[in-house]
């Protein structure tokens, strides 16, 4: 624990600016991972075990994309859209027939398919490591701000992120697929018999899950390593933000997505040891201060 | 009133669910082998971001299986590997080793885990009391410390601690010429990283006393973004900092330095850059220190290149350095078997203890099993990267004579001897 060094960086606006970047990033690239989980949870009441797997294959599909054309634009686009029918793909040919069983069967197929996709990444693209390296327009010095340092990278992704958070909150609450997707998530019968295919719309919103997990792997892929089963790690870290945001809620998965990533920035400096410990530890506190989660409701 | 409960998930078996499939993905995979002739079992790393580790050294040992096989087998048996994936988890790795030899009927093992693992292993091979070579781990008290050191286990690596006494000479003569003072280290948090780190240091401040150490990092192993860490460092201003990173996590602690400009902010010095690692990485900057861990061009020898090209002709790929120790842990099993006219573990251990074998991996064409379990001699050279091959130039060697002597001393210090 160092609080003293934790003390002098809250002081120093060029620390601040430079921890903050760095929370930022790491937040917004988890909540387009845990976004996805918690837009399925809450509308189909299916835990994804997968859902890292979507994470994984847009990286892959980026990083072959990029090599293929050169072009990140398009890397990025083949990542999220190649998720996306992924996820209309795994939602229509498997979980769409354990709607309402067991619960263990969903988590079996999940699990078979993290399994089955871990060895095609290997027969595919090789058991080690890739890296993308970083797009020409973007190997650029950063920017200083106040002092603090802001890669331009990084700006552009935060930036994505933060417009897919904007685009997805309104869509959910303006328009009248968001408002259909919202009755569905408290009623699907109700919806179903007011005439709704809500076959279309689950597949749709396993599109739209799968998509921003793709778009997440594929945005981060110039700057981390790809490699077989590298889902895992993000798969659980968007389940302590759905933890602590609310199952089910965009808004606290945002939230708590940006509260880790500060916790990361921030902590490495006063806890340089403990961060992880951190985060769970707040986790143990909001599971019992208030168990629903920050915007979850209660059961 | 009556309350109802709503269909589907309730909060507490979402929780208790995501608790069952987290431990349910941390789960090993087995495989199946055949249960003919010599099985040798291996297990190793063979999936994740450091699943170079594993694979390069399953690359080694398939040629080094045909190569063997080729000239007659071992005892006149043709021998057989068994590998197994472990993920990097240490209770995994014990677990599968006591597999290979109960069930699968593996008569020597391969050891090609990280230090995590070996030390597991360890525990199960004095258990077993068969034969095993220990050929990815560098942290020192696996074979140092005599309470942890196993009858039967030997290592066939690089050592932390001669790599930190090789790597702290040359890098204190560095930052003499260079005035670099100011220093910050940022290594995987786990046995070999920790150990490792504190065991340059240690020489480093020995070598050079005025050093500081102005931060430090520990990021997890295979930890996918390692930007907090990255941010950390350059907010201390040191003027170098030293690393253990190795493979995927190294790769992408350069890709996402280069997004901060780490390296144009301070010289990075680290023993663990690999062929494949430096081929991978895209943009690999300049003027970072580095050790040798397997280079075709040091020793300069004709054998050694021969080997490295013959590997690269095998699997259109470059060694790493666990490419090299584990086809010298073959060598070492080869002679000491035909010397033990056995497989006895006991018998392969008397063979084994102070054999000298003939290898293009060592600085004089030799390297020798020392009494404590634990190889010396072994071609250890410092230079610097260069984005092209052969990727690190102006190696000098290291000075073997003053590795053992500070070794010995740190040994005593530890109360090993």
């Amino acid at each position: 624990m160092d609080l003293s060094a934790l003390g002098a960086c809250l002081t120093s606006p060029a620390c601040v600016v430079t921890q903050a970047t760095s929370g930022l990033i790491v937040g917004m690239l988890l909540f387009l991972v845990a976004a996805g989980l918690t837009l399925i949870f809450g509308v189909l009441k299916v835990v994804n075990f997968a859902h890292g797997t979507f994470y994984m294959l847009g990286g892959y599909v980026a990083y072959s994309t990029l090599a293929a054309t050169d072009s990140y634009t398009l890397a990025v686009l083949s990542g999220a859209l190649a998720m996306a029918l992924f996820g209309v793909l795994f939602e229509r040919v498997l979980i769409s027939r354990v709607y309402g069983s067991n619960v263990l069967m969903q988590l079996l197929i999940c699990y078979a398919v993290v399994l089955i996709f871990d060895d095609l990444v290997k027969i595919v693209w090789g058991p080690e490591f890739h890296a993308m390296g970083m797009p020409t327009a973007f190997q650029v010095p950063p920017l200083f701000i106040a002092g603090g340092v802001v890669p331009p990278f990084y700006a552009v992704l935060i930036a994505i992120a933060a417009l897919i958070a904007v685009v997805l909150s309104l869509g959910l609450s303006i328009t009248r697929f968001g408002k259909t997707v919202r009755a569905a998530a408290i009623n699907p019968q109700m919806v179903s018999a007011l005439g709704v295919n809500t076959t279309l719309l689950f597949a749709i919103v396993f599109a739209i899950g799968g998509g921003l997990a793709g778009l997440a792997g594929a945005l981060a892929a110039p700057v981390r390593s790809l490699s077989p089963g590298m889902g895992f790690s993000i798969l659980i870290e968007s389940f302590i933000v759905t933890v602590i945001g609310g199952m089910g809620s965009i808004a606290g998965a945002l939230v708590s997505a940006l509260l880790i990533g500060m916790v990361r920035g921030f902590g490495t400096i006063g806890f340089p040891r403990f961060t992880d410990g951190l985060i769970y530890i707040m986790m143990i506190a909001i599971q019992i201060l208030r168990p629903q989660g920050l915007f979850g409701r209660r059961a | 009133m009556t309350r109802t409960r709503k269909p589907g998930l309730s909060r507490r078996s979402t929780l208790a669910l995501m608790g069952a499939g987290a431990a349910t993905f941390a789960a090993p995979w087995v495989a199946r082998a055949d249960a003919n002739t010599i099985k040798i079992g291996m297990q190793s790393i063979l999936s994740g971001p450091i699943a170079l580790l594993g694979t390069s050294s399953r690359n080694s040992l398939m040629i080094e299986q045909d190569r063997i096989n080729a000239t007659g087998g071992f005892l006149g048996r043709p021998i057989e590997f068994v590998f197994r994936d472990s993920k990097g988890q240490p209770q995994e790795a014990a677990r599968l080793a006591r597999e290979l030899v109960n069930t699968t009927g593996c008569e020597l093992l391969v050891d090609a885990e990280a230090s995590s693992g070996s030390f597991a292993v360890q525990e199960v091979v004095r258990d077993l009391g068969i034969a095993c070579v220990h050929t990815n781990s560098e942290t020192s008290a696996l074979t140092a410390d005599p309470k942890i050191r196993a009858p039967t286990a030997f290592r066939v690596a690089r050592q932390g601690v001669h790599d930190a006494v090789a790597g702290s000479i040359y890098l204190a003569e560095f930052a003499n010429t260079k005035k670099l003072n100011k220093w910050a280290t940022c290594s995987p948090d786990y046995a070999y990283g920790r150990d490792t780190t504190a065991q340059y240091l240690q020489f480093f401040k020995q070598f050079k006393p005025d050093v500081e150490v102005v931060t430090d990092a520990w990021p997890k192993l295979g930890q996918p973004d390692f930007t907090e860490v990255i941010t950390k460092l350059t907010q201390a201003k040191p003027q170098a900092l030293f690393t253990l990173l190795y493979a995927g996590d190294l790769s992408a602690f350069v890709n996402q330095g280069n997004v901060y400009a780490l390296f144009s902010q301070m010289t990075v010095a680290t023993p663990n850059v690999d062929y494949p690692v430096l081929a991978a990485i895209k943009n690999l900057p300049p003027g970072i220190q580095s050790a040798t861990r397997y280079l075709e061009t040091f020793p300069d020898t004709p054998a050694n290149k021969e080997w490295g090209e013959a590997y690269f002709k095998r699997w259109n790929e470059r060694p790493t350095n666990w490419s090299w120790q584990n086809s010298l842990a073959m060598q070492f099993y080869e002679q000491a078997i035909k010397k033990a006219n056995s497989l006895d573990g006991k018998a392969l251990a008397a063979a084994l203890t102070g054999m000298k074998v003939n290898t293009p991996f060592g600085a004089d064409g030799t390297i020798t099993m020392r009494e404590d379990h634990t190889t010396i001699g072994y071609a250890i050279g410092w230079g610097q990267t260069t984005p092209k091959e052969p990727f690190i130039i102006d190696v000098k060697a290291a000075d073997w004579g003053k590795i053992i002597e500070f070794e010995t001393e740190w040994k005593k210090q530890q109360k090993y001897i």
